[in-house]
């Protein structure tokens, strides 16, 4: 009896072992702040497909992820210029397009950018795109440096007596050191996807300028302090002020938001969805791929995280202000100013982080 | 223990002992092996794999390093040893001022944590018995919360917007709200407040077994309460005082969390420069030599530490 009764049980939870193997489920790692509220649900409600879902703020973070390998992750989003590295090092898998049909639905503009990332787009698939701009509070700024001051430009921040002005109320640098040393360059006119050493050497002592007055360097902190005041001026990512503005119109304390693409260009970068070489459940990742790519779902997450998707079918159901707001789909005339990232190779990696722990830590 | 005392379990652990013994495991090395294994699992191993690390070279791959061993196609086995990323670490100074000032946040707030822990420890020792199990419960109850939320909740406190400079500027104390957060002065507070109860613990351990009538004699043949303090309860209290700085200096000074969140962005801590290796330059030969450089270098301070408990207990004898 009693060992019939063991067999059962063994047997029982073996089923069980069975059954939650079919009980498909899709493991996503994605930028903090960068999805609707009811994406995953949906999703689940539509596929069947349960979802686990985690958060980064640095595209770092995600390559020292992939390197280690085993990360467990059906879907990654890196930025195409990290990607763009990660490919031929054997990170992602081949996309099997015919199980994402709404492909189609994609913006030629877009895919044409991302082809230097990912020709013919074998790899990955578009997510959302933005800009890098500054983000800053807008009483405390102009109470600082006037109404006439530099408002719309790179000068507000790298000119050390702007900068100066604003060290009192807080400013915020992304932590990311390839945008942040490609806007210094872009803006001492250089070429932003430069690797000599001696353009990197003129944009530290760019950023040496301002450091005294920096508060700051976190690529996802400012949002909460942008909101509540704790800082003025950030450089960030142009849907992460825009959900720090809302939140401050949210929380009433008369703390008003804005962001702005400086008028010397910034760096325009695209977060690519790909699937890992050794993604547990990949016909999982192939169907969270796809259901992104849904006009509907992607104007979702536009109108919840304020970025641009490139998904053209969805721009009708994206809400009009802010498919109308050129600070998040850019007209044809700033879109000439921006400069996409190209990925870096690790040997100026190593000098470009050194040069940034410099500029962090002053030594 | 003795082998006396494995002699008499019931029958099946005779048989048992009898077939260990004949493979040269008695009790005495049984009870050696538990430790030793886990050592050499936890902790030799997992060291060695690190010290290999340190001694590849760097490649963008999975994983990203380069391998040591490589079969040659005439069957030679080639081993790299790439000692370069010692080299790197000794030659840019930022690995030795990140080491220094490491040492030297570890060693202040050792001692700020021994300042408030002493009279803390002192004070539950000497209260009513009835009540010490409540103080001690009180001293612990903190780690009830996440460490990392209590962390957060000295943001709240400390930043622009936060209680203390809200209070502080409703008092109108101050008319400009005061910088704290992201300063030297928070990671400081930020690792007293959290490695507090590791000093005040051993402290009231060796308090609390000290003999009042010594400090009554003290006081009979005249010293003046602070001559006593500092002639028999600090001597006496040495073996509390050493355990408890070590216990907060040790964790201290690889302290990661504390410095990234409430240190300013100029905090420099070798557990941060770690970070920065694995995450931000992906070079894990480099990150496996900072940790490997870590390690030898705190071996000194834990050795001088524990030769002067050694000293210590000696003399008590």
């Amino acid at each position: 009896m009693n060992k019939s009764l063991f067999l059962l049980t063994v047997s029982a939870s073996l089923l069980c072992g069975a059954a939650t193997a079919q009980d498909q489920i899709v493991n996503i790692y994605n930028w903090s702040d960068y999805i609707a509220e009811d994406t995953l649900d949906k999703f689940t409600a539509e596929t069947g497909i349960a979802t686990n879902y985690d958060v980064f703020d640095s595209n770092e973070i995600v390559e020292a992820r992939l390197l280690a390998g085993s990360s467990g992750y059906d879907v990654v989003v890196p930025s195409g210029f990290f990607l763009e590295r990660q490919i031929p090092i054997g990170l992602f898998q081949l996309l099997d397009k015919s199980k994402l049909p709404n492909l189609v639905n994609l913006d030629p503009a877009i895919m044409a950018i991302v082809e230097a990332h990912d020709p013919g787009s074998q790899y990955s698939v578009p997510y959302m795109w933005g800009t890098s701009g500054l983000g800053y509070n807008v009483d405390m700024v102009t109470e600082r440096v006037g109404a006439d001051g530099p408002l719309t430009s790179w000068d507000l921040l790298f000119d050390p007596e702007n900068a100066a002005k604003l060290a009192d109320c807080g400013i915020a640098l992304l932590d990311a050191p390839v945008e942040m040393m490609a806007i210094a360059l872009n803006y001492l006119g250089l070429d932003p996807n430069s690797e000599s050493a001696d353009d990197l050497a003129q944009a530290e002592a760019l950023f040496a300028g301002i450091r005294p007055y920096v508060r700051l360097f976190h690529s996802s902190q400012y949002i909460s302090d942008l909101a509540n005041g704790e800082i003025c001026l950030a450089v960030g990512y142009s849907g992460d002020v825009f959900i720090a503005a809302d939140r401050a119109a949210e929380a009433d304390q008369g703390v008003e938001i804005t962001y702005v693409i400086p008028d010397e260009g910034t760096s325009l970068w695209v977060d690519m969805m790909a699937i890992p070489a050794d993604a547990p459940n990949p016909d999982a990742a192939h169907a969270f791929i796809n259901f992104i790519l849904e006009p509907q779902i992607a104007a979702d997450i536009t109108n919840y995280v304020w970025y641009a998707n490139p998904n053209t079918a969805s721009l009708d159901l994206v809400d009009p202000d802010i498919a109308a707001d050129p600070a998040i789909f850019p007209t044809a005339e700033v879109m000439e100013n921006l400069f996409p990232l190209k990925a870096r190779t690790p040997a100026y990696d190593r000098l470009l982080t050194r040069a940034w722990t410099r500029v962090k830590t002053g030594q | 223990m003795s082998a006396g005392a494995l002699s008499s379990p019931p029958r099946p652990w005779t048989r048992l002992g009898r077939w260990l013994g004949r493979l040269g495991i008695n009790g005495r090395t049984a009870v050696i092996l538990a430790p030793t294994l886990w050592l050499a699992i936890f902790f030799l191993i997992p060291l060695l794999v690190v010290f290999k690390i340190a001694l590849s070279a760097f490649a963008l791959g999975q994983p990203p390093y380069a391998p040591m061993f490589r079969w040659g196609a005439d069957d030679s086995l080639s081993i790299t040893l790439q000692f370069s990323n010692f080299l790197f670490i000794l030659q840019d100074s930022l690995y030795a001022n990140a080491y220094i000032n490491s040492l030297r946040i570890a060693a202040i707030s050792t001692a700020l944590a021994l300042l408030i822990a002493y009279p803390m420890a002192w004070f539950i020792a000497r209260s009513d018995e009835k009540y010490r199990n409540l103080l001690l419960m009180l001293v612990i109850l903190p780690f009830w919360t996440s460490f990392l939320l209590r962390v957060y909740a000295w943001m709240g406190f400390l930043g622009r917007n936060g209680i203390i400079n809200n209070m502080l500027l409703g008092l109108g104390i101050i008319d400009q709200p005061i910088t704290m957060l992201q300063t030297e002065g928070a990671v400081f507070i930020g690792i007293v407040y959290t490695y507090l109860p590791f000093m005040v613990l051993p402290l009231y351990t060796t308090l609390v077994k000290l003999d009042q009538s010594l400090i009554e004699a003290s006081a009979d043949l005249g010293a003046r309460p602070f001559m006593t303090f500092l002639t028999v309860i600090l001597p006496l209290s040495m073996p509390g005082v050493i355990a408890g700085s070590m216990l907060v200096f040790i964790p201290a000074i690889g302290e990661f969390v504390i410095p990234s969140l409430l240190g300013g962005a100029d905090t420099l801590m070798i557990g941060r420069v770690l970070w920065d290796e694995f995450f931000a330059n992906r070079d894990w030969p480099v990150a496996s030599a900072v940790a490997i450089v870590m390690l030898v270098i705190l071996v000194v301070p834990i050795m001088l530490m524990s030769r002067a408990q050694n000293a210590v207990v000696e003399t008590e004898k």
